[in-house]
C-alpha cells in the first residue's frame, strides 16, 4: 500500500476504472478544465449530513467549463463510487446550473458524463424534482441551439430519471460495459421477482442494459472501447452532428421508435432482437470489440440514418 | 372509464368534453372558459410503458400539428413507468426521453402546459409529461411519492422509526403532496370549483422553471436553486 | 458522524500556495482529501468526518507519520472518510500532498 517511489501513477486509460475528475481530465484538452462551485466551496448535502452519512465536498458530481479539441465546452462529471452517483438537492442543482450557464453563454456544446443510479434515496422527493429540473433544462438548453452529449461507461451505469435525461440528449456514446435502463436489474428483481428477471444473471443484465444492445438498437449513436481517448473522439464527434429539437427531428424519432416497437415488441429478450433484427451470428456478438462489432452489426443496426 | 376519471373530467369542464381512456392512457379535448384545450395523461395509476410513452408522444405531436399553440392539460395519475424485462429491452427510457423531447417542442411552440395531479405521480410515470408542465396543480387524492419509507428503511439501511420523525421535519423524505409542495415542485390542492382554477392556471403568464426558487421560499429546499444559480453564472449578471 | 481535528507540526519551510486539490472519492472504505494552503505559522491543519466511530487514536498517529514524511507546513487538510483502513488513509493524504505540490506554477 505505497505509491511507487517519487513517480505518477501509470498513464490511465480506462474510463470506466477512472473517478469522475480524471475521466474529465481524459476527455477535455489537457489542463483547460476549471471547476465551478469546486470542493472548497464545501457545498454538502444538509439531507445525508442530518442522517448522519458521509457527504463529499461535490455532492458527487463536478461541474465546470474546458475545451476539446480548441472549442469553450461545459462538463459535468457524476462520481459513481459516492452514493452511486444518484441525484440529490445538490448534485442535481449543480446539473441544472450547468445547463443553464449553458443556454446564456452558448458554449460549442455540454458533456455529461453519466454514471448514476439515478434518484438518492436518502432524499427521494427531492432527487426526484430535481431530476425533473434537470431535463426542462438540458431540453432548454437544446432548444436554445447548444447540443448536449451523454457519454456512458462507468461502473453504475445510467439508471431511473437519468436513464432518461441520457435519451434527452441529442447524442450518446456508450462503451459495451456502460448500461443504460430506466429500472435496474436489481429494482425489477425487487419489485417483480426473480423470474422477471435474475438480477445476478450477469449475462441476461448485460445484453439487456449493455452497450452493445442500445447501440444496435439505435438508443446509443455510437459504440466505443473501455477508453478515455477512445470517448474524447466520440465526444467531439457527437457534438459536431447535433439532433435539431424540431418537429420534422422528432417525427422522425417518432417513426424509428414505433417501428422498433413494430419489429421487435414481441421480444422479451435482446439476444431475441438481435435474431430478428437479422445480426449476423448473434451469439459471437458479446465475444467482439467495438470495432469488430461495429461493422458486423451495421446492415442490422436502428440507428438514424 | 373509471367514475373517478368521469368525476374529474366532469369537474374540471362543466362545458364539455370529449376525452376518452383506454388502458390507462387519457387523450381528448375539452372547452374551458380559457378555450378549448387539449387533454392527454394517465389515469387509474397506469404504469406507463412503451406503448403508452409512445402513444402520448404522437398524441402531443398531433395536437402541435393539428391545433397549433392549443394549450394542453396533463392529467396525472400514474404509479411510474412499467417495471418488466421486456420495457428495458426495448428502451423504454429512450421512449419516455421522446415523450419529454416532444412536450418541450410543444412548449416551445406556443402551447400552454398545466398539469393536473390527481392520484399517483411516481418517477417514470410523472418525469416526462406531467413534471413538465409550466405549471404543477394538483386536486384532492394526489399523492406524488418516490418510495415509502419502510421500503427506504430496507434500501438505506436506516430505522424506520428514525426516517418517520426526520420526516416531521424535512420535506425530501416522506411520501405525500405536502412535502412536493414544500419542495416546489407542485401547488398545494385545488378547492372547488376546479373549472374556475383550471380557467385561472390557464390565464395566467407562464415562465422559466421556477420550482427551485419556489422550495426556497417554502422552506424544502434550501440550497437548489442558490446552488444552480451560482454554477449558471445568473449571480454575475446583477448589478 | 463523528468529527476530529489535528493540528501538526512538520519540518521544512511553509508549502507554497497553490489551488485547492481534492483526491480520493467517499465510497466505502474510502476517503476524500481536499488540500488547500492556510496561514497556520508552520504547522499542518487536519480536520476530518468519518462514520467510523473512536479511531481518534489511530488517526493520531497515521497523521504524525504522514506530518514527519512530508512537509505539509501551511496546508489545511479536510477529510470526509467513509471507514477506510489505516493503510489507505496514508496512501491518499501523500497522494493528496503530491498532487498539490506538483501543480504547475
Amino acid at each position: 500500500m505505497t505509491l511507487p517511489d517519487g513517480g505518477h501513477p501509470p498513464a490511465q486509460k480506462s474510463y470506466r476504472e477512472a473517478t469522475a475528475r480524471r475521466r474529465l481530465a481524459g476527455i477535455l484538452d489537457p489542463g483547460s478544465f476549471t471547476e465551478l462551485l469546486g470542493p472548497s466551496e464545501r457545498v454538502t448535502s444538509p439531507h445525508l449530513a442530518s442522517l448522519g452519512l458521509s457527504v463529499a465536498f461535490d455532492d458527487g458530481v463536478v461541474v465546470g467549463e474546458g475545451r476539446l479539441g480548441g472549442s469553450a465546452v461545459l462538463a459535468a462529471s457524476q462520481e459513481g463510487g459516492f452514493m452511486g452517483g444518484a441525484v440529490g438537492e445538490v448534485h442535481g442543482a449543480k446539473l441544472v446550473g450547468l445547463l443553464r450557464r449553458a443556454e446564456r453563454e452558448r458554449p460549442a456544446g455540454v458533456l455529461l458524463l453519466l454514471d448514476s443510479g439515478g434518484v438518492r434515496l436518502q432524499e427521494a422527493n427531492a432527487g426526484l424534482v430535481a431530476v425533473s429540473e434537470i431535463m426542462r433544462a438540458l431540453l432548454s438548453a437544446r432548444a436554445a441551439g447548444v447540443p448536449v452529449v451523454g457519454l456512458i461507461g462507468g461502473g453504475w451505469g445510467c439508471f431511473g430519471g437519468m436513464g432518461i435525461v441520457a435519451r434527452c440528449c441529442d447524442g450518446l456514446a456508450m462503451s459495451e460495459e456502460g448500461r443504460l435502463g430506466i429500472s435496474g436489474p436489481d429494482v425489477i428483481e425487487a419489485t417483480k421477482g426473480v423470474e422477471e428477471l435474475d438480477a445476478a444473471d450477469r449475462a441476461l443484465v448485460w445484453r439487456t442494459y449493455g452497450g452493445k444492445h442500445r447501440y444496435l438498437l439505435g438508443e446509443a449513436d455510437l459504440i466505443v472501447e473501455d477508453d478515455l481517448a477512445a470517448f474524447r473522439a466520440a465526444a467531439a464527434e457527437l457534438l459536431a452532428r447535433p439532433r435539431p429539437l424540431d418537429l420534422d427531428s422528432l417525427a422522425r424519432e417518432h417513426e424509428r421508435l414505433a417501428r422498433r416497437l413494430a419489429d421487435f415488441g414481441g421480444c422479451g429478450d435482446a439476444a431475441e432482437v438481435w435474431q430478428l433484427a437479422a445480426a449476423p451470428e448473434p451469439e459471437r456478438l458479446p465475444l467482439l470489440d467495438a470495432d469488430a462489432f461495429r461493422r458486423t452489426v451495421a446492415p442490422a443496426r436502428r440507428g438514424e440514418p | 372509464m373509471t367514475p373517478a376519471l368521469g368525476a374529474l373530467l366532469g369537474a374540471l369542464f362543466p362545458a364539455g368534453h370529449a376525452v376518452r381512456e383506454e388502458d390507462g392512457i387519457v387523450r381528448g379535448a375539452a372547452r374551458t372558459a380559457a378555450g378549448d384545450v387539449a387533454v392527454l395523461g394517465s389515469a387509474g395509476g397506469a404504469e406507463v410503458g412503451v406503448e403508452a410513452a409512445l402513444a402520448l408522444a404522437g398524441e402531443v405531436l398531433r395536437v402541435v400539428r393539428e391545433h397549433p399553440g392549443r394549450p394542453i392539460v396533463v392529467l396525472v395519475d400514474t404509479r411510474g413507468q412499467r417495471m418488466t424485462r421486456r420495457d428495458e429491452v426495448l428502451g423504454l427510457n429512450g421512449y419516455l426521453g421522446h415523450l419529454a423531447a416532444c412536450v418541450e417542442l410543444a412548449r416551445r411552440r406556443g402551447h400552454r402546459l398545466v398539469a393536473v395531479v390527481s392520484g399517483d405521480a411516481v418517477s417514470g410515470g410523472v418525469l416526462p409529461l406531467g413534471f413538465m408542465a409550466d405549471a404543477i396543480h394538483a386536486v384532492e387524492g394526489a399523492h406524488p411519492w418516490v418510495m415509502s419509507l419502510p421500503a427506504m428503511a430496507r434500501v438505506t439501511k436506516l430505522p424506520l422509526e428514525r426516517l418517520e420523525e426526520l420526516s416531521r421535519s424535512s420535506a425530501v423524505l416522506a411520501p405525500g403532496l405536502d412535502g412536493f409542495v414544500r419542495l416546489g415542485a407542485l401547488e398545494p390542492a385545488w378547492e372547488p370549483p376546479l373549472s374556475e382554477r383550471l380557467a385561472a392556471a390557464l390565464s395566467r403568464p407562464v415562465g422559466p422553471d421556477r420550482r427551485a426558487e419556489l422550495g426556497l421560499e417554502r422552506g424544502g429546499r434550501l440550497l437548489a436553486a442558490a446552488v444552480a444559480r451560482r454554477v449558471s453564472g445568473e449571480d454575475a449578471d446583477e448589478p | 458522524m463523528e468529527r476530529l481535528a489535528f493540528e501538526l507540526e512538520s519540518a521544512g519551510p511553509p508549502a507554497p500556495r497553490a489551488p485547492p486539490v481534492v483526491v480520493g472519492v467517499v465510497a466505502s472504505g474510502n476517503l476524500e482529501v481536499l488540500v488547500e494552503p492556510a496561514e497556520l505559522d508552520g504547522r499542518c491543519r487536519v480536520e476530518i468526518a468519518t462514520s467510523a466511530h473512536g479511531f481518534g487514536e489511530i488517526w493520531d498517529a497515521v497523521l504524525r507519520d504522514f506530518a514527519a514524511r512530508n512537509a505539509v507546513a501551511g496546508l489545511a487538510l479536510s477529510v470526509n472518510d467513509a471507514g477506510a483502513t489505516p493503510a489507505v488513509v496514508s496512501l491518499r493524504l501523500d497522494q493528496a500532498v503530491e498532487e498539490y505540490l506538483g501543480q504547475r506554477p
